[in-house]
């Protein structure tokens, strides 16, 4: 479905969750962000959700404790950032799809 | 004589010794397969095995009674791949020589990586179902056990056959009512996802079922760690659930030797191209099953689907021409939603499990939906598993590619 965040149309899921990532801006993330409670957001933010943009782009999965041991993101420091389910909210603000399982 | 070698003879390896023997000129090649088991192990049994469902000799047989006649068995540890080399380096003999490689060691389960979990209270108040063992130990466990608070637990994605922890809380429920003990049992399902089904169509039809059968969530849980004493999971955020029986999931990786060839990510998996499977790293290196990275399930029935790309890509390796991209991360799999019934899922890269029928457009199987005829889909599983799919036999009426569902059909 459509809809318009931060005066650009983007294709989004029933969750809220961009479908195609290359719509994605910054202006985007930050009004996402705010809809999330997270933020403002800082370049600690700002290089996690570049990091999932990039993860995203080479189809690799991305988890809490991925983040943590390769240094992007001690845990602690992540849920501090994106407080009450830290990767479903930073994925989002990313424009990158939500982690699921497979049903 | 040109050598091809298969690392892993579980469910994806044994499947491509016999593809690969069948189209592979034995005058040319000798193919060489290599696992540290002597036993094969059908993995979906330990869901069953720890609620005394299936018998032990049901779910293992010798690894070399299910490879083709003409295959060489090397039983060994694997310790690491020199790429550079083309070379294969084996605990306790000389190392192997390779034309072409094929990656299938699978995934395992890694309790070392959470503090405390495999602590003082495992395989006592902490099991779990993933190996032979632990589903073992838990069925020991259960049989006397006289209830209190369960906890069945994901540690983080992702893990082979994701929906079987979610199945195990559904067949505890049973198993409980049927010895009549339910009520003195809290279920509760621990997730590291928002939710026991993350998906909007899987969850419109089958969000119902935790309410139903009594089975307490605590999504978007992170586990810290295990406190083995005071009995509690952990989180980051600083929640804690207590527990008398957990069953946890631990983390899920790659073997260690991709590790040490510097081969896999930081799970031990392998990164790997998600329609051709070739290695990313080495073009003579190909992979399946649950070693690759891919964005597809890790389960049996996915290394059934890849195998078919991958016997095709290997011979067109082979002969100079381009690799089909065929893989579409097709998926199909049973779900035992408890008392006697389950569910079929189909899915792949594109699409969402999704309601309909299977494998034709009348049926006979119900998708996204409980019958009782997928239970018995999924106890004639092991049939098929055993004399079908490790054998590389057709599966009539099982596309390799999965069919659209029809409200997106053209
Ligand atoms: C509880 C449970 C339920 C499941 N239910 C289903 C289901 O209903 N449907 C379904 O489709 N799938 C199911 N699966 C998943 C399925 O079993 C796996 O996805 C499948 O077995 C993967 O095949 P594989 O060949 O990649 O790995 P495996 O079959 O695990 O084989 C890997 C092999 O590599 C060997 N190996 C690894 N490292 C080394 C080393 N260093 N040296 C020597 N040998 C090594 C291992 O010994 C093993 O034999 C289930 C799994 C579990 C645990």
């Amino acid at each position: 479905m459509k809809t318009t965040i931060a005066g650009t149309e983007i294709d989004v899921n029933e969750e809220g969750y961009l479908t195609d990532a290359s719509q994605w801006n910054e202006a985007i993330a930050a009004a996402i962000a705010a809809e999330e409670n997270v933020g403002p957001l800082t370049d600690a933010h700002w290089k996690i959700i570049q990091h999932l943009r990039e993860k995203h782009a080479a189809d690799e999965q991305v988890t809490i404790r991925s983040l943590n041991k390769s240094g992007v993101a001690p845990t602690k420091e992540f849920y501090a950032l994106f407080p009450k389910g830290p990767l479903k909210k930073a994925a989002r603000i990313a424009g990158v799809p939500k982690p699921a399982g497979c049903i | 004589m040109k050598n091809l070698i298969i690392l892993g003879a579980g469910t994806a390896g044994t499947m491509m010794a016999h593809h690969l023997r069948k189209r592979l000129s034995a005058a040319e090649w000798t193919i060489t397969i290599v696992d540290r088991s002597e036993n094969h192990y059908y993995q979906p049994g330990f869901l069953f095995l720890p609620f005394d469902m299936i018998e032990e000799r049901a779910i293992v047989k010798p690894v070399r009674d299910l490879l083709p006649g003409d295959v060489d068995f090397i039983f060994a540890p694997i310790e690491r791949i020199d790429a550079e080399a083309n070379r294969v380096h084996l605990g306790g003999r000389d190392p192997i020589d390779y034309d072409l490689l094929v990656v299938a060691t699978g995934s395992h389960i890694a309790p070392d990586e959470i503090e405390g979990m495999n602590g003082e209270g495992w395989r006592r108040e902490v099991f779990d179902f993933y190996t032979f063992e632990g589903a073992r130990a838990l069925r020991d466990r259960l049989a006397t056990w006289a209830g209190g608070k369960l906890v069945v637990h994901i540690t983080e994605m992702p893990i082979k056959c994701p929906v079987a922890p979610l199945e195990f809380a559904f067949l505890a429920d049973s198993f409980f009512k049927k010895r009549g003990i339910r009520d003195r049992v809290e279920i509760t399902f621990v997730t590291p996802l928002s939710g026991a089904f993350t998906k909007p169509k899987a969850s419109r039809a089958l969000g119902h079922l935790l309410a139903d059968k009594h089975i307490a969530l605590e999504a978007d849980f992170a586990v810290q760690k295990v406190d083995p004493e005071r009995k509690c999971l952990v989180s980051w955020d600083d929640r804690e659930v207590d527990y008398d029986l957990l069953v946890t999931t631990p983390t899920n990786m790659g073997s260690d030797a991709m590790e040490a060839s510097g081969l896999g990510d930081d799970l031990n998996f392998i990164p790997t191209h998600k329609n051709t499977l070739q290695s990313i790293a080495h073009e003579n290196i190909f992979v399946i099953g649950d070693a690759t990275n891919l964005p597809a399930s890790k389960a049996g029935s996915v290394a059934h689907f890849e195998s078919e790309t991958l016997t095709e890509n290997i011979l067109r390796f082979l002969e100079g021409k381009p690799l089909l991209e065929t893989f579409d991360g097709h998926s199909n799999c049973f779900i035992e939603s408890g008392d006697g019934k389950a569910l079929l899922i189909d899915f792949n890269y594109e699409y969402e499990p999704h309601p309909g029928r299977f494998p034709f457009s009348w049926g006979p199987m119900a998708l996204l939906k409980e019958s009782r005829l997928n239970h018995w889909g999924k106890l004639a599983f092991r049939w098929i598993y055993w004399h079908i799919l490790l054998k590389a036999r057709p599966l009539p009426g099982i596309p390799l590619q999965k069919r659209p569902p029809k409200e997106d059909a053209a």
